[in-house]
């Protein structure tokens, strides 16, 4: 890289089904006035900005980044909107890093976002075009296969799901902006609740969020000169392949397995078990945890599952997993990834409240989207990499 | 700042419908032949940026779909904007300062025949105070011309020649969509579209693709013979409220031209992202070009208007008049949004 770059700002929304109280302009700007507060910036400190979120569709804008920019202090700025399917807030920060690792900003300010109250999700992803079937089966009925398969493959128990979503609901208490938070959640509640894609269950989904995350990212002058710890960005990766061909390993992606093996070899990591102290990553069903435990490298092949049974991701595990609740808790589409992403940084930066770890210092954000093809991910740590 | 140059360009011929095609089989002749133009193995190209809109598409998540243009396999780094191409131009030109790519893949696509475009385009205005008023694209460019007439700052007269002059242009340009001799008096003498814009001055419905490979300096030495360096690019946004704005300027394009180094130096020829014809008066103003500067060999928008590509393909049109030996110093502009929203400005030398 030819410059440092590191979070100095960061704000969330409060999630909820219906923010009914804002307008997508409000939403955005409740996480960005929250991000440069956190940051002690103002507007005109703001050199670029970076909006990301998930298919226009959702909310029924056609590039609503036009219309949201004066209300981000965009007019007279340099102004990106990207979209990367579920993966899109973290390539969305990817995209903000960047331009501050290039050289070309100082300080950029990336949100990401999706008001799902607005319009229908489930509508926008079941629209019939012309010479290929649809699929009107939701996120749910493309992914329960894949998780049969995994099952399948790697025979963990049929309570490793539960297991997973009984964690990351217990984590969610513990954090103030989390959308779902089930007070009283038990392993039978979840066990229990109404089997939607089998072997996927209610309470082992994820909710329809409207909120939206915010980021500062700074140069090494303004992560230094910052007044409350900076979480320096140590990598960056994505990486994608095609939905479909014959011999896809859909359970097992190879663009997830390579975008992590490629992502710790930036950061001069050898052992992520040993040397990752947390990570925050992109659980929008429960068994994608055992999943993604092996498509990151934490675990070996089909060995996931017993990271997840043995305690090993929860926030006392030696690898906690999922701290804020989750995806599983909290899911404004578009903003998923970054709130993934931002977990991390709040884990290095210490400032992660009820849900913090001890002495976290190096941590791993992760997303996924489109049919497990497009991944991003980053390493962010409470040092500049050396 | 790395040196960094286009060394491939290619794009579809622009129709009004392609009734054959989808849009993966449209791209992958295009990527296919910049591919091999740039002489890089498809495996070595570091990184892959595309731009559209689901808008067009109709569809969400359009842009996965094109993947299987690019030859995703193994794994690529790859990013999309919901933007223009000339945007992910941009995404890719800062991966490579960042230093993590040497060479980058863009492209871009649109099929406007799949609806109605300029009602589609009401769709990008605030949904809450604009877009219930029910605004189309054409409507609202009126309006900016409207002020310029009323201003003084051009007449009907220097917008239909605008218009003649790029479908002239067209003429040597095979890819073009419109183009032809067209008599300045015949042109004003038909009746308006939306007054005061006749058909004359608003673009035609365009269905294309684009497709570019850009490298950093010692790389595009090495396979290039007649790398087209990018000396400058910057981009910038107006307002989204058309009542806040005074429509006729583009206050962001002469700060992305400002920022991105059009002057001091004499620029050659302009290719400029204007789908209506005043838009090209407003866009020369604020670029501060000269009477003797060419602008739109290619025959610009007006000529043929693939929307998500129509700005990529202005950059791609002048980097091939510079590597064609009729230029050495262009500058190219990509817009979006309405009444040119957000303006994109790239120069470029031979």
């Amino acid at each position: 890289m030819a410059e440092h770059a590191a979070v100095i700002g960061i704000g969330q929304t409060d999630f909820d089904a219906k923010r009914v109280d804002v307008s997508q302009v409000g939403l955005i700007r409740e996480a960005a006035e929250r991000a440069l507060a956190d940051a002690e910036l103002d507007w005109k400190d703001i050199d670029a900005v970076v909006i990301g979120k998930a298919p226009d569709m959702f909310e029924g804008v056609m590039m609503p980044e036009l219309f949201l920019a004066e209300a981000l202090g965009g007019v007279g700025k340099p102004m990106l909107r990207v979209h990367t399917a579920g993966s899109v807030g973290g390539s969305t920060a990817i995209v903000a890093a960047s331009l501050v690792q290039s050289g070309v900003h100082e300080r950029v300010l990336t949100v990401a976002y999706e008001k799902q109250s607005e319009s229908n999700a489930m509508w926008a992803l079941s629209i019939k075009m012309p010479f290929t079937p649809t699929m009107v089966a939701g996120a749910g009925g493309f992914f329960a296969p894949l998780i049969r398969g995994y099952m399948e493959r790697s025979g963990a128990p049929e309570d490793t799901g539960i297991r997973v979503a009984l964690k990351d609901r217990l984590n969610a208490l513990k954090n103030p902006v989390a959308h779902l938070k089930l007070p009283d959640v038990t392993f039978e509640m979840i066990q229990n609740s109404p089997m939607l894609w089998d072997p996927i269950r209610y309470l082992e989904t994820c909710p329809s969020s409207d909120g939206a995350c915010a980021l500062v990212i700074g140069n090494e002058k303004h992560g230094r000169a910052a007044s409350r710890p900076a979480a320096w960005i140590h990598a960056t990766n994505m990486k994608t392949e095609p939905t479909m061909f014959a011999g896809r390993d859909q359970v097992m992606p190879k663009a997830g397995l390579e975008c992590s093996e490629e992502l710790y070899k930036k950061a001069g990591i050898t052992d992520p078990r040993k040397e990752i102290d947390c990570a925050e990553i992109y659980v929008p069903f429960s068994w994608f945890e055992p999943m993604w435990m092996e498509n990151l490298h934490f675990a070996p092949i089909n060995e996931g599952w017993k990271m997840t049974y043995e305690g090993a991701t929860a926030l006392d595990g030696d690898l906690p997993v999922n701290m804020s609740g989750g995806v599983l808790s909290t899911n404004a589409i578009g903003a998923s990834g970054m709130v993934r992403f931002a977990e991390a940084a709040m884990q290095v930066r210490g400032q992660a409240g009820d849900h913090q770890i001890d002495g976290a210092r190096k941590a791993l954000g992760h997303a996924y989207g489109g049919g497990s093809q497009y991944f991003s991910m980053w390493i962010v740590a409470d040092q500049p990499m050396q | 700042m790395r040196d960094v140059a286009v060394i491939a360009y290619a794009q579809t011929p622009y129709v009004r419908t392609e009734r054959v095609r989808n849009e993966v089989e449209m791209l992958m002749p295009i990527i296919d032949e910049v591919v091999k133009k740039a002489g890089i193995p498809r495996q070595e190209i570091g990184f892959t940026c595309s731009g559209s809109t689901d808008y067009l598409a109709g569809q969400s998540f359009s842009f996965v779909m094109a993947v299987d243009a690019v030859g995703a396999w193994p794994p690529i780094m790859e990013s999309h904007v919901e933007m223009d191409g000339a945007w992910a131009l941009y995404e890719a030109w800062i991966k490579i300062q960042c230093g993590e790519v040497d060479s980058a893949l863009i492209f871009s696509f649109g099929r406007s025949s799949m609806g109605e475009t300029a009602e589609t385009m009401t769709l990008q205005t605030d949904p809450y105070t604009m877009a219930p008023l029910g605004p189309d694209a054409i409507s609202m460019a009126a309006l900016q011309a409207r002020c310029g007439l009323d201003a003084g700052l051009f007449s009907e007269r220097d917008m239909a020649e605008v218009a003649a002059r790029n479908r002239r242009n067209a003429l040597t340009n095979p890819e073009a969509q419109l183009a032809g001799e067209f008599d300045v008096e015949a042109l004003l003498a038909a009746p308006y579209r939306v007054s005061p814009l006749r058909d004359h001055d608003c673009p035609p419905v365009t269905d294309g693709a684009a497709a570019m490979v850009i490298a950093a300096a010692d790389v595009a030495r090495d396979v290039s013979d007649k790398p087209v360096w990018i000396r400058g690019i910057d981009h910038r946004l107006d307002s989204h409220q058309l009542g806040s704005r005074d429509l006729t300027k583009s206050p962001s394009t002469r700060l992305a031209g400002e920022r991105a180094g059009v002057s001091p130096g004499k620029i050659d020829i302009a290719e400029l992202h204007a789908p209506f014809s005043h838009q090209e008066i407003i866009l020369k103003n604020a670029l501060g070009l000269d009477d003797d500067v060419r602008i739109n060999p290619s025959g610009g928008a007006l000529a043929a208007n693939p929307i998500m590509s129509a700005g990529l393909a202005r950059i791609g049109e002048a980097s091939r008049q510079i590597s064609g030996g009729a230029a050495s110093r262009a500058v190219a502009h990509a817009t979006s949004g309405p009444c040119l929203q957000q303006n994109l400005v790239c120069v470029l030398e031979g």
